[in-house]
């Protein structure tokens, strides 16, 4: 599989994949749930650096882990979402909810 | 550039939303679309494709067709099921509506298509399936 994760001080880092449709949705899903049972998930960064698709799976999946998070005061964001997936954010309203960095890096310096 | 035409049939499984997406960038690539033209075709097709496999299959078994035509420079995609239908059309095509939202359902296919495409044509028949037709004209190179 094209995705791996990280952890790193309070954030899990999430790197998509190279297309985030319903396929890779649940697989993200399935494979948050199986960390969610080892550990306490308080903040995601999804990694789009490498991601050049998106459609509404992908919105639903970001919104509902949006909606787990911020219930217990946790933050979820994306980084490095290139132009067609940034459209995608746009047309949405989800870059009204997630915040988007340039690259992961910035969130740890407080950059946008 | 004249016209051309084209139909795929595959199976309901959620790799082959992929699939779908490279057959019809394969298709309209000799209109030599933009960047955003050829992801717009991309979503709506995806789109269309997920809610058979999701709704109309509901995560089983059944063939889903696409078709193609090019007609000088209008791209029409048709996504076809033979699954259950849907009951109330314009109910599910407002925005943020989803008969899913246990599944992370975000509601916005529909949305999705009618923004990305220039036409959008939905034909069901409860217990006999779905017909999605769109349509796109894309600029003058």
């Amino acid at each position: 599989m094209e995705m791996e994760y990280q952890m790193k001080g309070p954030y899990l880092i999430i790197r998509v994949g190279r297309e985030l449709d319903h396929h890779q949705a649940e697989y993200i899903r399935q494979m948050m749930e199986k960390i969610g049972r080892e550990r306490d998930i308080r903040n995601i960064i999804f990694d789009f650096s490498k991601t050049t698709f998106m459609d509404s799976s992908g919105v639903g999946m970001l919104i509902s882990r949006y909606r787990d998070l911020s219930m217990s005061g946790g933050t979820v964001c994306a980084a490095g979402v290139c132009p067609a997936v940034e459209k995608l954010f746009y047309v949405s309203g989800l870059h009204k909810i997630i915040r988007v960095y340039s690259e992961v890096e910035d969130v740890f310096n407080g950059q946008k | 550039m004249g016209k051309n035409e084209m139909k795929v049939i595959f199976g309901s499984c959620s790799e082959n939303e992929s699939f779908a997406r490279m057959v019809i960038s394969a298709f309209v690539s000799r209109l030599d679309p933009t960047l955003e033209e050829l992801a717009d075709i991309k979503t709506a097709v995806s789109e269309a494709v997920t809610n058979s496999i999701i709704h109309g299959y509901g995560g089983g078994p059944g063939e889903i067709e696409m078709r193609g035509q090019i007609n000088e420079r209008e791209v029409s995609v048709e996504i076809v099921d033979f699954g259950v239908g849907i009951e109330n059309i314009e109910k599910a095509m407002e925005p943020m509506f989803t008969s899913r939202p246990d599944i992370d359902r975000s509601g916005m296919g529909f949305a999705f298509m009618e923004a990305f495409m220039d036409d959008l044509e939905v034909e069901s028949e409860p217990g006999k399936g779905t017909r999605i037709i769109m349509k796109k004209r894309l600029g003058v190179v």
